[in-house]
């Protein structure tokens, strides 16, 4: 659906040249939930601003369902926009008028006149995010989260393929995000659109992204599908996040308890079949070991219930071996911890 | 003291004079703040949006557009008025009276206003700016939906400051002939030194500036949301 090849941007202060993307690779996929996550300055920002040319890149090549928008004259790339929703941290709206009129301002600059077909679309907008009742108010007499509800609305008014969300749920609460995510994801289903986020929050990214890319200084460090991502990081930043997203220090956890020198410490990972079996106790009765539980998580990622867990397993020779053999068997990643 | 006060309620003052001086200041004013707001308005806009970094940027049109914005500004009221007598009569053929006085008075409004105009557009949130954009948004129709509405709060205080303005310049519009309450007070108060008249048209010029404050006052407040 949207494709990014090798593209650079940069910008010029001053005389001086300050490099903001270094090469990004990225394939988004019809359907899925995207997410881009990054500290402030990696370049997300610029980024996703790429997807509908509110930036246009220095180098390198952007299609959009098969077209490359970056040959677009502006009035093909203004009506390449309506086809594109965009919500914003600061919700953007218009504070001098009402909330339908906020709805209905899209729909209106992509042409429509008929005053009685835009009320019907602004009504159904509205009530797909349940703000049916809070059509006549002004933006300021409205939550933060109703404000974004608002933004979704007017961002889905014109019935755009693909809805792109620049840090949507970093000025909101955790409450209030939560339920700004279900909303992303509902319509995600209901009206199977393309949602690609870009967030600092390795919470938002775990509630409802299919797949992740990892943005640092102008690159991807690293992408793939959440669970692979979040359960086995590999480079240094994602393994930041994924530790924030936690709140716990792993490694000095197991680093303290991990002194007794011949243990054999190991990360499992849990996913699928593994998580409803009770392998782990069937195992140590079997193979006659014992596990000493270090650390551990147990969650969803989206909708896959996942878990790991840093255990030392003690046994006789060879049975610690033979019992983590049939961990793996059983469906469970077995890794050495670092 | 008594002397003075009783110049007031016996005759002494022309009150037939000073109802039609003031008639005169409030068409001046009319004519003068209508044509300002009409030419001013799409000005400042034009300033807003050919500045750096703005929707329309380009440095050559905000340079030079600026350049004779702040040539206007910079001349004093009095030595536009004098200097601008040939234009006046071109335009109104004369340079006396009321239509003598709105030609200059709109040529010192305009840049003022359309100062204060581009000023309002840039206090306009840019994210607002930026998602009329990601919906696909001609500049025509950013301007014209999001813009101007966002800043209309900011642009009626601008056209209250400027008809404030627009009071003064008129009265200063009499040394040269212009008529109204100003001409009233300099050939009478400073001329003939009938103080009593100065103190009224004083008293008056300051009623016309409260109402138009007050009235500005309120259409901004209804209009901020």
């Amino acid at each position: 659906m949207i494709h990014l090849k090798n593209v650079h941007k940069s910008y010029t202060v001053k005389d001086k040249v300050i490099p903001a993307l270094n090469g990004i690779d990225l394939s988004i996929v019809r359907g899925e939930i995207f997410g881009v996550i990054g500290h402030s300055g990696a370049g997300k920002s610029t980024l996703i601003r790429l997807i509908n040319l509110l930036e246009r890149p220095t180098q390198g090549e952007i299609t959009v369902d098969g077209e490359e928008i970056l040959k677009y004259e502006p009035l093909a790339l203004r009506n390449f926009r309506r086809n594109i929703g965009m919500i914003f941290q600061h919700f953007n709206l218009l504070n001098s008028k009402t909330v339908a009129e906020n709805v209905a301002f899209p729909i209106r600059i992509a042409g429509e006149r008929d005053a009685a077909k835009t009320d019907v679309r602004v009504d159904q907008m509205l009530e797909l995010v349940g703000l049916s009742l809070h059509k006549h108010k002004y933006p300021k007499q409205l939550s933060g989260g109703e404000k974004q509800r608002v933004g979704i609305a007017r961002a889905l008014a014109n019935q755009p393929k693909i809805l792109l969300c620049d840090e949507a749920t970093s000025a909101l609460d955790p409450q209030t995000t939560c339920s700004i995510l279900q909303l992303l994801r509902e319509i995600n289903e209901k009206l199977s659109l393309t949602i690609v986020l870009i967030t600092h929050e390795m919470d938002v990214i775990r509630t409802i992204c299919d797949r992740v890319a990892v943005i640092d200084g102008g690159k991807i460090v690293e992408s793939g599908p959440v669970t692979q991502v979040f359960l086995h990081p590999k480079h240094p930043t994602t393994r930041n996040f994924v530790l924030e997203a936690e709140h716990a220090d792993e490694d000095s956890l197991t680093q303290t308890l991990g002194q007794d020198g011949d243990a054999m410490v190991r990360r499992l990972t849990f996913m699928n079949d593994a998580m409803r079996q009770p392998v782990l106790t069937q195992i140590a009765r079997e193979c006659e070991v014992d596990f000493l539980i270090m650390s551990g998580r147990f969650g969803k990622i989206k909708s896959t219930p996942c878990g790991q867990l840093t255990v030392s397993v003690r046994g006789e020779c060879g049975k610690a071996q033979e019992a983590l053999r049939r961990l793996t068997g059983a469906g469970v990643v077995v890794e050495e911890t670092f | 003291m008594f002397e003075f006060l009783n110049g007031l309620v016996s005759g002494g003052v022309n009150w037939g004079d000073i109802g039609w001086a003031t008639i005169d200041t409030l068409l001046m004013l009319g004519g003068a703040l209508s044509l300002t707001l009409l030419l001013g308005l799409p000005l400042g806009i034009v300033l807003f949006l050919t500045s750096p970094k703005k929707l329309l940027s380009s440095p050559k049109t905000y340079a030079s557009v600026s350049f004779a914005v702040n040539i206007l500004r910079s001349l004093p009221f009095v030595i536009l008025l004098i200097a601008m007598i040939p234009v006046t009569v071109l335009l109104t053929g004369t340079s006396l009276g009321v239509a003598g006085a709105i030609p200059p008075l709109v040529v010192g409004g305009t840049p003022f206003f359309a100062r204060l105009v581009e000023t309002a557009l840039r206090e306009v949130d840019h994210g607002i700016i930026e998602a009329s954009q990601a919906m696909g948004a001609s500049v025509k129709q950013i301007v014209t939906g999001a813009l101007l509405p966002e800043a209309l709060p900011g642009i009626i205080a601008a056209a209250t400051v400027t008809a404030i303005a627009l009071v003064s310049y008129t009265a200063l519009s009499g040394v040269v002939g212009g008529g109204g309450l100003g001409d009233l007070a300099i050939r009478y108060g400073y001329q003939r030194f009938q103080l009593d008249v100065m103190f009224i048209t004083i008293i008056l010029l300051l009623i016309l500036v409260q109402l138009l404050q007050t009235v500005g006052n309120r259409l901004v407040i209804h209009f901020s949301r």
